[in-house]
C-alpha cells in the first residue's frame, strides 16, 4: 500500500503551520498521530498533497486539571489519558473510553485532537466530548476561538472547523456524578457498531442530571438531550430506562454496513444505551 | 513526485542516513532500505502487530508511519533485543513454551511483550491479553505466548532479584 506522493512540512511553532495553511489551503492537511489520516492516505481516499505533521509543534501537549475544568492539548494520545491518574480521578470516564479504543500501539500514536478533529463519525472520543460538553479550541489566520462539541459535527469528515485552523485543545468542564463508555465493537481495533457516553447525577434516589450522546449510529456523533431528559426526575428504573431508549431512538440514524442492517444498530444502540445508565447510575 | 528527504535515524543504535520519498512506509524503509528483515508485513493496515518496533520507548505500528515521520527517531526492532547467540528471556520463553508455531508474528510480539514488562513487570494473564491485544497471532491460539510472556516475567523477576 503506497500512499501518493505528498511534501512533508515539520514546522517547529503554530505560525508555521497557519502560514502552510494559508498557502496551501485544502491541498493541505495536518497531522496529529497520523493513525486516521496515514490509513485513508494507504488506501488512497485521502489526498494530501501537503502534509503537515504536528509533532513538533510546542504548546499542543499536556493535561491540565484546574477548578475550572481540565484542559487536554490536541497532541495528547489515548496513552496518556489512561496514564495520567489526576484525570482519571478528576473524569474517569475519559479513561474508560480510552481504554476502548483501537490497541496499545495505536493509541501511542493516536491522539485526542485527531480523534475529535477528524470528524470521523465512527471516532469514540467526539461522542463523549458532546457528553460532557467539551470547547474546542480552534487556531487560524483570524485568531483563536472556541467551539461547543456539541456544535462542531455538521456531516462525515465535515465540522466546523475551517480550512485554514487547527483545534489546538479541548476543554472539559468538570464532570460530575456517575459515569459510563459502554462499546459494542466486532473485535480489538474496530470502531463501534454502537457506543454511548452517559455522565449522570443522583440526588437522594432522583436523577437530577443527565448527560448522554452515542457513536457511529449517524453521520456525526449524537447528543441526545431527549435522552437525556427522560431520565431527569425519575429514579432511573425500567419505565425511565425505556422512555430514554426511546428517545434516543428518535434522535439517532444508522445506516447499514459490514458491522449490521440498520435494525440490528438500533437494537445494539438500545442494549448498550441501557447498560450505559444502569451503570453510570450505579456509580452515581 | 515529491522530492527526496535527508533522512537521520538511529535502528538498533546505529546510525542510518539515506534519502527517501516522504511517502515511503518505515515498515519499508526497515526491511527493504536497511534490510533489517525481523519486523513483518502483514495486514499492512495497523491491526495485526507483526510490524511492531519501538519508537522512542514506544511500540508503533511501523506500517502506519511515514519515514519522513521518524526522521530523527530513535527505533529499536527485534534484531536489537536479543540475537541468535544472546537470546532475550523473552525468546528463550517463547521458544521453550512454544509460543509460536509458523512464527510470522513472533518479533512484533515479542518487540511488543519488552515494553509490556518494562511497564507493568508481573502483569496477570489479563492484563497480557491486554496488552498484547495490537499484536494477532494465527496458530498458537494465544494460550501458549501468555504462558511465555509470564515465563519471562518470572525469569526477568528473579534475574533482577539476584543482581541486586
Amino acid at each position: 500500500m503506497i500512499p501518493a506522493a505528498f511534501a512533508y512540512y515539520r514546522p517547529t511553532d503554530m505560525a508555521g503551520v497557519i502560514s502552510l495553511l494559508q498557502e496551501h489551503g485544502d491541498d493541505a492537511r495536518v497531522m496529529a498521530g497520523g493513525h486516521s489520516l496515514i490509513p485513508m492516505m494507504k488506501l488512497r481516499m485521502a489526498d494530501v498533497p501537503h502534509l503537515i505533521d504536528l509533532q513538533a509543534v510546542g504548546g499542543l501537549s499536556g493535561i491540565a486539571i484546574g477548578s475550572g475544568g481540565i484542559r487536554i492539548g490536541a497532541m495528547v494520545t489515548q496513552s496518556e489519558i489512561i496514564a495520567d491518574d489526576a484525570l482519571s480521578t478528576a473524569a474517569p470516564i475519559l479513561r474508560e473510553a480510552a481504554l476502548q479504543i483501537a490497541d496499545p500501539q495505536v493509541r501511542n500514536m493516536g491522539t485526542v485532537g485527531g480523534n475529535v478533529a477528524n470528524g470521523d463519525p465512527g471516532n469514540d472520543m467526539p461522542g463523549l466530548m458532546q457528553c460532557l460538553d467539551a470547547t474546542f479550541s480552534l487556531i487560524g489566520p483570524d485568531g483563536v476561538r472556541d467551539v461547543p462539541a456539541r456544535d462542531f459535527y455538521e456531516a462525515a469528515y465535515m465540522t466546523a472547523r475551517g480550512d485554514e485552523e487547527v483545534l489546538t485543545a479541548v476543554t472539559i468542564p468538570l464532570p460530575a456524578g456517575g459515569y459510563a463508555y459502554e462499546k459494542q465493537k466486532r473485535k480489538i481495533g474496530d470502531y463501534a457498531t454502537a457506543a454511548a457516553a452517559v455522565q449522570i447525577v443522583k440526588d437522594g434516589d432522583i436523577c437530577t442530571a443527565a448527560s448522554i450522546a452515542m457513536t457511529n449510529l449517524s453521520d456525526t456523533p449524537i447528543f441526545s438531550e431527549a435522552a437525556g431528559a427522560a431520565l431527569i426526575g425519575t429514579s432511573v428504573d425500567d419505565a425511565a430506562l425505556q422512555a430514554a431508549t426511546d428517545a434516543m431512538q428518535g434522535d439517532i440514524d444508522p445506516s447499514e454496513d459490514n458491522r449490521g442492517p440498520v435494525a440490528f444498530k438500533k437494537h445494539v444502540a438500545g442494549v448498550i444505551l441501557r447498560r450505559a445508565i444502569a451503570r453510570a447510575w450505579s456509580r452515581a | 513526485m515529491s522530492r527526496k528527504m535527508h533522512i537521520t535515524m538511529t535502528v538498533n543504535g546505529k546510525e542510518e542516513e539515506f534519502l527517501a520519498e516522504p511517502r515511503e512506509l518505515l515498515i519499508y524503509t526497515l526491511r527493504e532500505r536497511l534490510n533489517i528483515t525481523g519486523p513483518h508485513i502483514g495486514c499492512e493496515t495497523s491491526h495485526c502487530g507483526a510490524c511492531t518496533v519501538t519508537i522512542g520507548g514506544k511500540s508503533v505500528k511501523a506500517c502506519t508511519m511515514f519515514v519522513a515521520q521518524a526522521d530523527g527517531a530513535d527505533i529499536t526492532t527485534i534484531e536489537g533485543i536479543g540475537g541468535p547467540d544472546d537470546l532475550h528471556p523473552l525468546q528463550t520463553a517463547f521458544k521453550e513454551h512454544h509460543g509460536l508455531q509458523c512464527g510470522y508474528c513472533t518479533p512484533g510480539m515479542i518487540t511488543r511483550a519488552t515494553k509490556l514488562l518494562e511497564e507493568n513487570p508481573n502483569p496477570t494473564e489479563e492484563e497480557i491479553r491486554f496488552g498484547m491485544a495490537g499484536n494477532l497471532c494465527r496458530c498458537t491460539g494465544y494460550q501458549n505466548i501468555v504462558k511465555s510472556i509470564q515465563a519471562a516475567a518470572a525469569e526477568m523477576a528473579a534475574a533482577k532479584e539476584a543482581a541486586e
